[in-house]
């Protein structure tokens, strides 16, 4: 069998290891149309990573969209009440965070939509981590859980702008100005401290659970804390336990998502490469009755991590004069590309061109040239 | 490279302060204050490099991770909002973003607003927050120049001591938001370099500089 492997390049290589590792746990393969109405964005803007979405009219007068985000989509067009379990890989066109263009950003990821069950939950967080180590074993894994991080701002008893200002707060780890928000609206004392205590939470689940066994009495969100505890021991014995770690700084848009929410990072990457979450509040506003959790790995921010480049473009160059016999030169090549070898042909040495050795075909025979 | 801990620093007064602090909380390299146009530093024993890089670029720096750490204004962190870290205000570098208006100025609520400004997104975020509405001349210096030609009605800008805004015949009529300079880190850096970047954010609270 034909070894593709060495054809492949970095990214192709992840998008084939992942759809093999979601193939193996029974998840399906999902395909779509670039395109999608463009109304399913208008109505969710806020669920998109940028709100800048290229549109266009197709020959119906319909406005359309090529397509920004992947999960929307396959929630829009798979049958409600029943459970899927897909994957995909697809483009998504949208304008990165810190840019000022459009790109086209190849997403990998895997949405589990129906009942929702606790394993659900923990085989979706445990692709996750499995992602990650199938790119690079060197990383760490955020997990967090949204009712915790409610239950944290409700105590607060502040006003909406507040609320929303200390959730941007907490996914900067910004305690100086948590304090300074709470401090201004008169916010409990008690609660405030709990609020810092619970954003330099930052460590491998074992340790982190306890410290937030604490503050969940303070908060009153047991249930959240022990829905996390009990996901997490997915990992238990798993060798991953060091590099997943709880960190209260991972949110997402309240209004979307709910329960467990993670990110993922690589050492050499210089920001999250995969994130997810459950999303059953997305659901909801779809008026969708089932509960759905996923996550995306973003191969754009991968770009840099993996060394496609060869020291040669071709193991050899073959000079062949204008005269050669085409016949001669098809079974020349036949015999050294079956030997395992790369060739180019050119008419003369091209000195651009990177080859490990360069010949003359003369007469039928391979002659090495200096 | 990676084993060091990158930090970026703003050319200027800023950046020589944000050293200070750097050198007080154990991460010492005293080269960066010698004279020259070198733009990096190395100190091999406190495993840290710096960078000295334009004000407004330390953010990007530090967001795209050829820093790990940096020390970036309030400013800049709000009119960019860069995908990092906000680990601690230094306390240094106070000022204030504020609206000004040549002396006298009374504002036709009739009218759409003019302001000219560096900081789009601030002032627009400011004038939405009080129902104003306003036309952005997106300018990249000499601001004050822009009421007293006619081009806007008003500015909103960095304010320090207000002396360039007297000298202009302006004056400061509302203050935006307080500005100070912050310790800013790189969200996966945190995740890798952790125990480095946590030491220097509690050598920071130690020293006393915040």
């Amino acid at each position: 069998m034909t070894d593709w492997t060495s054809a492949l390049t970095g990214d192709e290589r992840i998008i084939f290891t992942l759809r093999s590792l979601y193939a193996r746990y029974g998840y399906m393969p999902y395909r779509m149309s670039k395109f999608e109405e463009y109304d399913l964005y208008g109505k969710n803007k806020e669920f998109l990573v940028s709100d800048s979405v290229i549109a266009f009219t197709d020959v119906g007068g319909k406005l359309m969209a090529l397509k920004p985000d992947v999960t929307l989509s396959i929630v829009k067009n798979t049958r409600d009440g029943d459970g899927h379990k897909l994957y995909y890989n697809e483009n998504v066109y949208r304008v990165p965070k810190g840019a000022h263009a459009f790109r086209e950003i190849m997403q990998v990821g895997l949405e589990c939509i129906g009942e929702l069950t606790q394993c659900d939950i923990c085989e979706v967080l445990w692709l996750a981590a499995n992602s990650l180590d199938a790119i690079l074993p060197d990383f760490v894994l955020d997990v967090s859980h949204l009712g915790l991080t409610a239950a944290a701002l409700d105590s607060l008893s502040v006003a909406d702008d507040v609320r929303d200002s200390l959730l941007k707060c907490i996914g900067e780890k910004n305690t100086h100005e948590i304090a300074a928000l709470c401090s201004e609206s008169g916010a409990p004392e008690e609660k405030k401290n709990a609020l810092l205590e619970l954003i330099s939470v930052s460590s491998p689940a074992a340790e982190a659970i306890a410290e937030l066994e604490a503050l969940a009495e303070v908060f009153g969100a047991r249930d959240a804390v022990e829905e996390l505890k009990r996901t997490l021991r997915v990992f238990d014995g798993s060798g991953f336990e060091d590099r997943i770690h709880v960190d209260a700084s991972v949110i997402s848009d309240m209004n979307y998502y709910n329960g467990i929410v993670f990110k993922g990072f690589l050492r050499g990457a210089p920001g999250s490469v995969l994130s997810g979450g459950q999303y059953d509040r997305l659901m909801k506003k779809m008026k969708r009755s089932s509960k759905a959790i996923g996550f995306a790995v973003y191969l754009d921010m991968l770009e840099r991590l993996y060394d496609d480049a060869q020291p040669f473009d071709a193991d050899l160059m073959l000079i062949c004069p204008p005269d050669t016999d085409p016949a001669v030169l098809r079974r020349t090549l036949d015999r050294l590309i079956g030997e395992g070898k790369t060739v180019r042909t050119a008419e003369k040495v091209d000195p651009e061109f990177r080859a490990k050795s360069v010949a003359k075909l003369e007469n039928g025979e391979v002659i090495p040239l200096e | 490279m990676n084993d060091f801990l990158n930090v970026a620093l703003p050319k200027g007064r800023l950046g020589e302060k944000s050293y200070e602090i750097f050198a007080r909380a154990g991460f010492p390299c005293d080269a960066l204050l010698e004279p020259g146009r070198r733009l990096i530093f190395e100190n091999e024993d406190a495993g840290v490099r710096y960078f000295w890089v334009k004000p407004s670029d330390v953010a990007i720096y530090v967001e795209r991770g050829a820093a790990d750490i940096g020390v970036a204004g309030k400013d800049i962190l709000l009119e960019y909002e860069p995908d990092v870290y906000e680990l601690r205000d230094l306390g240094i570098g106070k000022c204030r973003m504020a609206v000004a208006a040549p002396a006298g100025f009374r504002d036709d609520t009739r009218r759409t607003l003019r302001v000219a400004t560096k900081f789009a997104r601030i002032a627009s975020r400011y004038y939405a927050s009080i129902g104003r509405e306003i036309d952005i001349v997106h300018l990249n210096g000499s601001i004050e120049i822009a009421p007293i030609l006619g081009l806007t009605d008003v500015i909103v800008d960095i304010v320090e001591t207000g002396t360039t805004l007297r000298e202009n015949n302006l004056e400061v009529r509302d203050t935006v938001v307080p500005i100070s300079a912050r310790l800013i880190a790189n969200k996966a850096s945190m995740k890798f370099k952790t125990d480095a970047i946590e030491k220097i954010a509690r050598e920071i609270v130690k020293g006393g500089s915040v």
